[in-house]
């Protein structure tokens, strides 16, 4: 009888899950067929969706595996030069380095999208493999700051290495491969991924030593062999997501990947809830839709019609610093904590509401009748 | 026919010795107790043994089926040490927090694991089989300790009692030949205290053990114990069977006391 029940549950949620799948491409072909939204949202709704794969791939390190690291805007500036540098045609490339000839080499070299993508990745993941050997061995405060010097030491090498990356004044004209498909599509196997590796023996692995070093350890884990394969990973996806930034966006300089990159996406992780993928994508797409949404808050707004705003330039951002003092004080892991999304718990989200709001209301008539 | 040996093992915190030269055997299918007053250094010996110290001086060795020909682990990898078939408790219990019941013991057959992170990602069938495999085995121990009717819940949702056994538990997973229990009936109501004893029997024949523990609990260190190492100030004050140890003029001096009547 109860493996009966827990079979036709399973088999909803499955039907479900594909369900929502066909609506989400269903809409999606609206989108990119029939300009539904206009070609500013859909815009937008790009960037969500890569913000979501860079959130995830930092998720994978501080979240998931406990590693307080923030040089996410490097692999991500690694995997937007490499994928750029692959994707935009070859006599373009000679047009934009007129202070500085390009390489002959990187001039001439050219891939489909999709390599670009994947060497971007790849060559992201490399260079977590050499800046993981020292920094690893670091716990905590000073693995954040060896990291965040790392990150910081690429992009200047990126501005210093002109005749690869044309220096300061950055990449221009990048092909807009990166379609609404794309960021979707790519966001979906990222999720998929995530959700497969922590259903594996080594995202167990991971979860235990972000539990207790000491404990895993003891069980016989590979502390530095885990961290940097979960480092690895994640710049892997870092790179991925630079790339498909610099296509949605169309320009890339060096200052677009300052350390102030990876404290939005640090935002993003830590609203949804450190440890849960679908924080991480719930983050992304609310964090970027509402950053553009409040932009009116930039044109200068009045309080009541007493006190007047002047316009000022990102007055929108003080928004998400009151927004992330209130998760912390009220909601300290996040949005969704380390729990993910399943039907069963949204069907039993409206009733855990009622039953808390009765608590709430019995304990304030407990209180009321005390005071009598 | 000793599986561990520690010659000479010292370890120094600054100024501090905690463990000062300590020789220490401990026989195949033995159950070895170390007491001591408090800060005596019998966790630091644990650490030494298990490499999350390294000794400042001296030499620790291991051989897992108690042969002649023993091997030095001193200031080995924890993990290292774990694969050689070391495996602990802590004296505060250590569980993964935020994991099941099952999936803490799970953790522990990672070290086994062939298949490499992509085969299990894309659920390979080598993988999966592997997988199978440790779930069942995970399931058999939790059911050899009285804990699978509880595999899905919360570790920290458990008593303390239950929390101790799952630590043992998990530490079994790792298929060790030598098991180190720090303090295993520390927080134990005097039920399970009186369980414990037979439990730690239990799981020697079972799984051919060697033990050693630290523990305060007299009654049990003196039921238990085939042999007893006391150490007081980082300094071994005497060894021997239970029936010396309880009669050793130096022992009662510093841990034992005297009886009032």
């Amino acid at each position: 009888m109860k493996s009966n029940s827990s079979n036709k549950k399973m088999g909803l949620s499955t039907i479900l899950t594909i369900a929502s799948l066909i609506g989400i491409v269903v809409l999606l072909y609206m989108i990119d067929q029939h300009g539904f939204l206009g070609s500013y949202w859909t815009r937008v709704l790009r960037l969500s969706g890569v913000y979501a794969i860079s959130a995830l791939s930092m998720n994978l390190v501080n979240g998931f595996t406990g590693q307080f690291s923030l040089g996410h805007a490097g692999f991500m500036a690694i995997g937007a030069y490499v994928t750029s540098l692959l994707i935009i045609p070859t006599p373009n490339k000679a047009i934009q380095y007129y202070v500085t000839p390009v390489l002959d080499f990187v001039g001439k070299m050219h891939a489909p999208f999709w390599l670009a993508l994947i060497l971007g990745g790849l060559l992201a993941a490399i260079a977590a493999f050499f800046i993981g050997f020292p920094v690893l061995r670091l716990k905590g405060d000073y693995l954040a700051i060896a990291t965040l010097g790392f990150s910081e030491i690429i992009r200047i090498f990126i501005t210093n290495l002109i005749p690869i990356t044309n220096g300061p004044m950055g990449l221009k004209n990048i092909p807009a491969s990166a379609n609404i498909w794309w960021t979707t599509g790519i966001c979906t196997l990222t999720v998929v991924f995530m959700l497969r590796l922590m259903d594996t023996s080594y995202g167990r692995a991971i979860k235990a030593i972000r539990d207790d070093e000491t404990a895993a350890e003891a069980m016989g884990i590979s502390l530095f062999r885990h961290k940097m394969m979960a480092f690895m990973m994640g710049a892997f996806f870092a790179g991925v997501s630079g790339g498909l930034i610099a296509s949605v966006v169309g320009t890339i300089n060096p200052g677009f990947f300052r350390f102030t990159l990876a404290y939005e996406i640090l935002l993003i992780v830590v609203l949804g809830g450190l440890g849960s993928i679908t924080g991480s994508v719930v983050g992304a797409f609310v964090l970027t839709i509402s950053r553009e949404w409040l932009r009116f808050l930039d044109n200068g707004f009045s309080i009541l019609g007493i006190i007047k705003v002047p316009p000022i330039a990102g007055m929108r951002m003080l928004f998400f610093s009151v927004l992330l003092m209130i998760v912390i004080l009220y909601s300290r892991r996040g949005l969704f904590g380390s729990n993910e999304f399943t039907w069963a718990g949204l069907f039993a989200f409206p009733g855990k509401w009622k039953n808390k709001a009765a608590n709430l209301f019995d304990s304030a008539k407990q209180k009321a009748g005390r005071k009598k | 026919m000793s599986v561990l040996e520690m010659r000479e093992a010292t370890m120094r915190f600054g100024g501090v010795i905690a463990v000062e030269s300590l020789n220490l055997e401990v026989n195949l299918g033995e159950i070895v107790a170390i007491i001591g007053p408090n800060g005596a250094g019998k966790t630091t010996a644990f650490n030494m043994i298990t490499g999350v110290y390294a000794p400042t001086s001296g030499l620790i060795l291991f051989d897992r089926d108690g042969s002649k020909e023993m091997q030095t682990i001193t200031g080995m990898r924890p993990d290292l040490i774990t694969k050689l078939g070391v495996a602990r408790t802590f004296q505060n219990i250590k569980l993964f927090q935020e994991m099941t019941v099952l999936d803490n013991v799970l953790i522990s057959s990672h070290i086994g694991v062939k298949s490499d992170v992509f085969s299990a990602i894309f659920g390979l069938p080598h993988y999966l089989k592997e997988e199978k495999a440790m779930r069942e085995r995970s399931m058999e121990l939790l059911d050899k300790v009285d804990l699978a009717d509880e595999a899905a819940e919360l570790a920290t949702s458990l008593p303390y009692g239950k929390q101790r056994k799952l630590e043992i538990a998990r530490a079994l997973a790792t298929k060790p030949r030598l098991l180190l229990l720090d303090e295993p009936a520390a927080g134990m109501n005097p039920t399970e205290t009186q369980e414990l004893t037979d439990f730690v029997y239990k799981i020697r024949d079972e799984f051919d053990l060697t033990i050693l523990l630290i523990e305060h609990h007299m009654q049990i260190v003196m039921d238990i114990s085939d042999r007893i190492y006391v150490l007081d100030f980082g300094k071994l004050i005497a060894q021997g069977v239970p029936e010396e140890i309880k009669n050793n003029e130096r022992v009662i001096d510093a841990y034992l006391g005297v009886a009032d009547d």
